[in-house]
């Protein structure tokens, strides 16, 4: 014999996307403070050999310090365009995604003038080895960030107007990622 | 025209065709549709096949390691080879079985319990199954050319490593799959109050996973890096195993038998026939194995027993009891979880009319098996008794691992039905649950006695006194047990999916269970559900078929 539920009313919207990218931004944070839990670890170690961690390299200041800028201030724009997008405003929602990208790729390129500037080889050290994988994984985080910014402007501009859920997402990615630069900043850049 | 959105049952339909151009033309199309199938059975089934195939080469692998150790000395393998074949256990055990197959029934499973028509993210599944496969493959090819920990080809350690990201990169896209699916897909009325039990664990489990296995992946890429340049920071590839090794150990991986543990809670209640007095406890329970697992995860402590002089010498208490509350808080946590989910079971038993069925044999079997790893992984980390380094660790992650699979395959003879829309003969499943268990007690227990005994850890090389052989052998025979198991219940499991058009009916409720997976028909059609459930209860077939409402109940909230 069959038993047979009650049908129900249409579910309620689902929000998926954002759930799913709040879900993978708990995994982000997992992965980086792992890194930077075990770069703290050797840090401690080398100074309580009375050395200093980045041994002879010279971190520059200024254009780590403006990519912390570059960063926040994205994310006043990642809002620009929620805010635009749940007024279906598609003009200002372009624009502001388009300013996001502009300073996700900024952050990227501030971080390979970082990597110039140093000059520091990737196999000098236990530094070396640290500092090119931690901020490697801050590069590598920008550019899943440009990509999720990419579709969810095409997403938007092409149409679907009506799902600005893949640009609360998106905003909430780069809080994200601007958080995780703010740690590293301070965890590696700062306090040496 | 045939495209890539052809039904599955049209797929099969077109078997039929008897002229071998079309048979293979239409093979070929249902590899394709399987291989890319966005249907969340599909896939779960496509992880469960996998990691079967892994448990087999995994106990195949536990074999000759037992052969190897039979007496203590070198017999057939040199040192570098049983280091290998060392490290191919417990990642086969982990990685390769344990793990994707709780992940595998849960991508089944969770969608038809929460009354949705398909998981969250499907595609992101499928491609974290072809990542934990790719990852696997790898490890295996990195292990067979002297790549593991220690191994002297720094690029064969290098995929090892890489291996295991991408695995664990695969299992987290599937565990947050898993979690946006229950957070967002539950039909309506389901609060998560009224969420099965299993679905309950794999969401445990899924939120584990997204915060242990990231952590991983940080290691790894730290470790990868420092392989490739410098070798001047984790050892080389010697100093690899001090970085991963915590993900093969316990307590790490009673995170992964956690959906073991919601297998059982879930049969319980069906196999006494009456509701499961007290829920809020059994969902507390795995809920505690979870966080207190991942809390024990964070810490990894030895602890050297303080309660010096004798038993009854309560001098500085207070000290005393300090020393023992954290040694409490991660390593008797997780067992008091167990110990509750076993003791609402027992709970519900009390009154009912039980029909037990070889699916419930194999998942009490497998819980108890969890249970007594974890009892022993609380031993473990007491200094004083000496157990570090020895084969007491590995006894507890095979306690763990088998009855954690024990568990899992209870599963799949419990859902069989929905999936592929047989049933196991029982009167051969019960006595394969029963080689299940004595295989599990005997490829671990000898080693909790052997490990008192300092039988040393990672070597086939060894001599203590005692009856060394005979817990070797003891061992050698459970791993050989398993695989009889393994090989009988997949067989079981694919006699009953390929029974053929004369198979008897299974019905859509053949345990007369609980759920509202049981409400869909058998096998569940591609989008689960011709229209989506209404929920007013925890139970909602069982209120059905006794005629209860929640207005009249009053109990289900």
């Amino acid at each position: 014999m069959t038993l047979a539920l009650p049908a129900a009313p249409a579910p309620a919207p689902r929000r998926q996307v954002f759930v799913g990218t709040a879900l993978a931004c708990v995994a982000g944070t997992m992965l980086l403070g792992g890194m930077l839990a075990i770069y703290v670890l050797f840090r401690e170690r080398a100074v309580s050999a009375g050395e200093r961690f980045p041994g002879d390299a010279v971190i520059p200041e200024v254009a780590s310090n403006v990519m912390l800028m570059t960063i926040a201030s994205l994310c006043v724009f990642a809002q620009w365009a929620v805010y635009a997008a749940k007024r279906q405003d598609r003009l200002n929602v372009g624009l502001a995604l388009g300013v996001v990208a502009l300073f996700g790729l900024a952050f990227i390129n501030a971080q390979a003038f970082v990597y110039v500037q140093m000059g520091l080889p990737v196999m000098e050290g236990t530094f070396a080895t640290f500092f090119y994988a931690i901020t490697g994984l801050v590069v590598a985080l920008a550019v899943v960030g440009l990509v999720f910014t990419a579709v969810a402007a095409f997403r938007f501009l092409g149409g679907r107007a009506g799902d600005h859920e893949v640009v609360v997402a998106n905003a909430l990615y780069w809080y994200f990622v601007a958080v995780a630069f703010a740690a590293v900043w301070f965890v590696i850049y700062v306090t040496k | 025209m045939t495209t890539i959105e052809t039904s599955p049952d049209a797929l099969g339909a077109e078997r039929t065709d008897t002229t071998s151009d079309v048979a293979s033309g239409s093979f070929l199309a249902g590899l394709a549709a399987w291989a890319t199938s966005s249907d969340h059975k599909r896939i779960g089934r496509l992880f469960i096949g996998a990691s079967l195939l892994g448990l087999v080469a995994t106990a195949a692998v536990g074999v000759v390691l037992g052969i190897e150790r039979v007496d203590g000395g070198q017999l057939v393998f040199d040192a570098a080879a049983v280091r290998l074949l060392f490290q191919a256990h417990v990642v086969g055990l982990v990685f390769g079985s344990m793990l994707p197959l709780g992940l595998g029934l849960a991508v089944a499973v969770v969608p038809l319990q929460l009354g949705a028509r398909s998981l969250a993210f499907p595609r992101l599944t499928l491609a974290g199954f072809y990542a934990w496969l790719l990852g696997l493959v790898g490890v295996i090819v990195a292990l067979a050319n002297d790549g593991g920990v220690g191994g002297a080809d720094s690029d064969m350690v290098v995929l090892f490593l890489l291996g295991h990201a991408l695995m664990a990169l695969g299992l987290l896209a599937v565990a947050g799959a898993l979690a946006t699916s229950v957070l967002t897909t539950r039909a309506p009325g389901m609060t998560m109050r009224r969420v099965p039990f299993f679905t309950w664990s794999a969401l445990v489990t899924a939120i584990g996973l997204l915060l242990a296995l990231p952590v991983l992946v940080g290691a790894i890429i730290l470790l990868v890096v420092d392989l490739q340049y410098s070798q001047a920071t984790f050892g080389g590839s010697g100093g690899v195993g001090d970085w991963i090794g915590w993900t093969f150990a316990a307590p790490t991986v009673f995170l992964f038998a956690i959906p073991a543990l919601g297998v059982f809670a879930e049969l319980v209640p069906v196999t006494f026939r009456r509701a499961q007095p007290g829920r809020g406890f059994v969902y507390a329970g795995l809920a505690l194995v979870g966080v207190a697992s991942f809390a024990a995860v964070t810490q990894q402590a030895i602890f050297n027993v303080p309660w010096e002089g004798s038993g009854l010498n309560l001098d500085g208490f207070g000290t005393k009891l300090a020393d023992l509350v954290p040694y409490a808080i991660f390593h008797l946590l997780p067992l008091l979880g167990i110990l509750l989910v076993l003791a609402l079971g027992a709970f519900c038993a009390l009154g009912g009319k039980p029909r037990i069925t070889g699916a419930f044999l194999f998942s009490f079997f497998g819980l108890g098996m969890v249970l007594v790893g974890v009892a022993g992984a609380a031993l473990y980390p007491i200094q004083d008794l000496g157990l570090q380094g020895t084969v007491f660790a590995e006894a507890v992650v095979v306690y763990v691992s088998y009855g954690s699979v024990l568990g899992i395959l209870g599963g799949l003879l419990f859902w069989a039905p929905k999936l592929w829309g047989g049933r196991v003969a029982e009167m051969a499943a019960i006595p394969l649950a029963l080689v299940g268990v004595l295989a599990t007690v005997l490829a671990s227990f000898p080693y909790y006695i052997a490990g008192f005994a300092d039988q040393p850890a990672g070597s086939a090389v060894f001599s203590y006194s005692g009856p060394e052989s005979l817990w070797n052998v003891l061992v050698l025979v459970g791993h050989g047990l398993m695989l009889i198991t393994v090989v009988g219940t997949v067989a079981l499991l694919l006699a009953s999916a390929r029974g053929g058009d004369d198979r008897e009916p299974v019905g859509d409720d053949p345990w007369e269970a609980h759920t509202i997976e049981w409400s869909a028909p058998s096998p569940a059609p591609g989008n689960n559900f011709a229209e989506v459930p209404s929920i007013l209860s925890a139970e909602p077939m069982l209120d059905l078929r006794e005629g209860i409402t929640p207005e009249t109940d009053g109990s289900s909230s």
